[in-house]
C-alpha cells in the first residue's frame, strides 16, 4: 500500500517568489553581521569566517530550497476530500473530507502579488488541521476557493 | 425544574452580594500597583496620598462592575451585557452550550455564592464564553441545570429528574499519590520567584536576617557535598508537601457522576469547589496519562477529551480532569466507564518495530552527544573548563534509559471504534480518539523519517489537544491504521 502525491503542482513563479523571500531573510542576517563587525572593531578574522559562512549556508539554501519546495508542494481536489504536500526537509501531507471544512480563505501579501500568486487555507475545526496551498496561480486560486465553497454550502452541520 | 419562561427576558443582575466582593477582588488583583505606588512616592513625600486615591478608583470600578453587568436568558440564547466605557453584548445561542462551569472560591463560598461559565465550542483560545460572576449559590445551580439538561433532552419534562450515577469519588488513601504529581515544584518555584523578587525591590540583604545568617555561617563550615544533599532533601521534602497540599485542594471531595440526560458532571475541590458538567455527545475520547513519577508508584490518571472545554494549563490542558492521580487499575475502571468500553484501554497495541526503536535512541543520545562534542571543543579552546563535557558524559546512560522507556511505549491500534495512540516516556499517554471525532490525517515525515520508512500519523481533532499523535509508525501500518479508521477517506489516493 503507497500514498501517492496529489496530483496537481502548484505554479512555477512560486520558484522565483520563494527565492526571493529566502534571499531577504539571509540579506537580513548578513546586514546585521555587517553592522556588528562595524561596530567591534577587533576580531576581524572571525567576522569574516562568519560572513562567509553565511554566504556558503545562504547560497546553499536560495538556490536548493525553492526548487525542491517546488517538486514537493503539490494539491488535489476530489468531491470527497482535500489533499495537499508541503514542505521541503520535511514533508507534510494533509488530507481533510469535504465535509469538514469550516472556512475557505485566499490571501495574498504584496510580494506574492507581485508574483501573481495567491494561498488558499482550507480550515478544519481542528486548530491542528488547516490545509495551506502556498504558491497557486492567481486564477487557479480563485477557481479552487470557488469549487471548495460551493462544495461546503451544501454541508450544514456544524463540523465538529 | 422552574424553567424561565419565554415572556420573561428581563435583565437581571448579579446577586447583590457582589458589591463585597467584586472591590476585594480587584483590590487583590491590584495589589502589585498599590504596593509600587506606595514604594514609588515616598521619594516624593506622597506616596500614601496616591496609593489611597488609587484604592479608592479601584473600589469604585469593583462596585461599577456591578451596576454595568446585566443577564438574561432566553429560550433561544443567554445575553450578557457589561462595561462601563466599551459596552459589549455577548451573545450565546442556548444550542451551541456545550459546558457549564460553576465554581466558587472561598469568598464566593463564605457569601453563598457561584460564578457561571457557560463554553461554547469554538476552538476557545480566543473567546472566552459568557461568565457570570457571581450568582447566588442556589440560583447558579438552577441555571447550570437548565442550561445543560434543557440542551440535551429537550423532551424530558418537569415529571422526572433524570437519574444520577457515580462513576468514581475519591477516597482519602488517594493522597499518597499526591507527593508524585510534581505540582508543588511549580509552588514552590513561584513561592521562591516572588520572595526573591520582594527582598530585591524591598532592597533587603538576606544576609542581614539573623536567622538565615546563622543558617549561611553553618554551611561555611561544613563540607560542599553535605550541603548539597541537605539542601536536596529539604527541597524535596517542601515539594512533596506542597503537592500534597496542592492535591487536596484541586480533588478534596472529587466525585465523578454521569446524568441520565447525558452528561458527565464532576465536582471537586477544598476550597475553592469546581462543578463541571461535559455534555456526552461532546466527548470524543479520554486520555490515560502517566507520568514518570506516578507511574513508579502505580499510579495514574484520566482526562477527558471534549469540544467545547477551555483550553485549561497543566494537566488540564487536554481538558477537563475525569479522575485525579488514583491506582491504575481504578483510572482503567473510570476511563472505560466513561466512554462505555474498557477495551480500548486495554486491548494490545501494535509496537512500532526496530527503526521507531533506532529512532530513539540516535535522537535522545545523538542530542548528547552534540553537547559533549561542543563542551569537547570549547574545553580545547580553553573556553570552559574540563568538567562540562564530562558532566554531559554522565548524561548518555540517562538518555539512553529515556530512549528505551520511549521506544516500548510507543503503540497504536483501532480498537472498538477508536484509534488509540500511545507514547511518552516523562509522561506516558495513552490517547483514545472516536473515529467520528477525526477530522482529518496530518502525515508528517521529517527528513531523517522518509530515510528510515516511518512517519507520524497525527489525527486532527476538534476536542482536548487538537490532534492525537501516532509517532514513528512504519508509513504502510501508518496508511492501514489511517485507512482502518476512517474507511474510504484515503482510498483514493492509495495504490499498490
Amino acid at each position: 500500500m503507497r500514498l501517492r502525491p496529489p496530483r496537481h503542482l502548484v505554479s512555477t513563479k512560486a520558484v522565483g517568489y520563494w527565492t526571493l523571500r529566502a534571499l531577504g531573510g539571509w540579506l537580513a542576517v548578513v546586514a546585521v553581521q555587517v553592522v556588528w563587525m562595524l561596530n567591534d572593531g577587533g576580531h576581524a578574522r572571525w567576522h569574516v569566517a562568519g560572513l562567509i559562512l553565511t554566504g556558503v549556508l545562504g547560497a546553499a539554501h536560495v538556490i536548493v530550497m525553492p526548487r525542491w519546495r517546488f517538486r514537493v508542494h503539490r494539491w488535489e481536489v476530489t468531491s470527497e476530500a482535500v489533499y495537499t504536500q508541503s514542505g521541503w526537509f520535511d514533508q507534510e501531507r494533509r488530507i481533510a473530507p469535504i465535509s469538514r471544512i469550516q472556512t475557505v480563505d485566499s490571501e495574498r501579501g504584496p510580494f506574492e502579488r507581485l508574483f501573481g500568486l495567491a494561498n488558499v487555507t482550507v480550515t478544519t475545526a481542528s486548530a491542528a488541521g488547516p490545509l495551506k496551498i502556498r504558491g497557486l496561480a492567481h486564477d487557479a486560486a480563485e477557481q479552487l476557493v470557488d469549487r471548495l465553497t460551493e462544495g461546503t454550502a451544501t454541508d450544514r452541520s456544524d463540523a465538529t | 425544574m422552574s424553567a424561565i419562561e419565554p415572556g420573561t427576558d428581563d435583565w437581571q443582575r448579579l446577586s447583590t452580594r457582589m458589591l463585597l466582593v467584586h472591590p476585594v477582588q480587584e483590590l487583590l488583583r491590584a495589589w502589585p500597583v498599590l504596593l509600587g505606588l506606595v514604594f514609588a512616592g515616598t521619594a516624593g513625600g506622597h506616596g500614601s496620598w496616591w496609593s489611597l486615591v488609587a484604592t479608592v478608583v479601584v473600589i469604585l470600578g469593583g462596585l461599577l462592575r456591578w451596576f454595568t453587568t446585566t443577564y438574561r436568558i432566553t429560550p433561544e440564547q443567554v445575553q450578557v451585557r457589561k462595561g462601563l466605557l466599551r459596552r459589549q453584548v455577548l451573545t450565546v445561542p442556548r444550542d451551541r452550550i456545550r459546558t457549564v462551569d460553576v465554581t466558587a472560591h472561598a469568598l464566593h463560598r463564605s457569601l453563598g455564592l457561584a460564578k457561571v461559565e457557560v463554553g461554547t465550542g469554538r476552538t476557545d483560545r480566543k473567546s472566552d464564553g459568557v461568565k457570570l460572576d457571581a450568582l447566588n449559590a442556589a440560583e447558579a445551580a438552577r441555571l447550570h441545570e437548565e442550561l445543560m439538561h434543557r440542551v440535551s433532552a429537550p423532551a424530558a419534562g418537569a415529571a422526572e429528574r433524570p437519574r444520577e450515577t457515580i462513576l468514581a469519588s475519591m477516597r482519602p488513601d488517594w493522597v499518597r499519590y499526591g507527593p508524585f504529581t510534581l505540582t508543588g515544584f511549580v509552588t514552590v518555584g513561584v513561592i521562591a520567584g516572588v520572595v526573591w523578587r520582594s527582598l530585591n525591590e524591598a532592597h533587603v540583604d538576606p544576609r542581614r536576617i539573623g536567622m538565615l545568617r546563622a543558617l549561611l555561617d553553618r554551611f561555611d563550615r561544613t563540607p560542599l557535598a553535605v550541603d548539597v544533599l541537605v539542601v536536596v532533601a529539604v527541597l524535596l521534602v517542601v515539594v512533596a508537601v506542597a503537592s500534597t497540599l496542592g492535591y487536596v485542594l484541586a480533588f478534596h471531595g472529587f466525585r465523578l457522576t454521569r446524568n441520565d440526560a447525558g452528561t458527565l458532571h464532576v465536582t471537586r475541590g477544598l476550597v475553592t469547589t469546581r462543578a463541571i458538567t461535559i455534555e456526552e455527545r461532546r466527548l470524543r475520547g479520554v486520555e490515560f496519562s502517566e507520568p514518570l513519577l506516578l507511574r513508579a508508584v502505580g499510579g495514574a490518571r484520566c482526562i477527558a477529551i471534549t469540544t467545547g472545554l477551555r483550553v485549561g494549563r497543566g494537566a488540564e490542558r487536554g481538558g477537563s480532569v475525569l479522575l485525579p492521580p488514583a491506582p491504575r487499575a481504578e483510572a482503567l475502571r473510570v476511563a472505560g466507564e466513561v466512554l462505555r468500553d474498557g477495551v480500548p484501554f486495554t486491548g494490545t497495541l501494535a509496537g512500532h518495530g526496530p527503526r521507531a526503536t533506532r529512532r530513539r535512541f540516535s535522537r535522545a543520545i545523538g542530542a548528547v552527544l552534540v553537547v559533549v562534542a561542543a563542551a569537547l571543543a570549547l574545553w580545547g579552546l580553553g573556553v570552559v573548563p574540563a568538567w562540562t563535557w564530562q558532566a554531559a558524559l554522565v548524561v548518555v546512560p540517562f538518555a539512553a534509559l529515556l530512549a528505551a522507556d520511549r521506544a516500548h511505549a510507543l503503540g497504536h491500534a483501532v480498537l472498538n471504534g477508536t484509534v488509540v495512540g500511545r507514547r511518552g516516556s516523562l509522561v506516558r499517554r495513552r490517547s483514545v480518539l472516536s473515529c467520528e471525532g477525526i477530522i482529518g490525517w496530518n502525515l508528517r515525515r521529517s527528513f531523517f523519517q522518509r530515510r528510515s520508512g516511518l512517519a507520524t500519523l497525527v489525527a486532527t481533532t476538534a476536542a482536548g489537544r487538537q490532534r492525537v499523535e501516532v509517532q514513528d509508525v512504519p508509513l504502510e501500518q501508518a496508511l492501514r491504521t489511517a485507512e482502518e479508521a476512517l474507511p474510504g477517506l484515503l482510498t483514493p489516493f492509495l495504490e499498490g
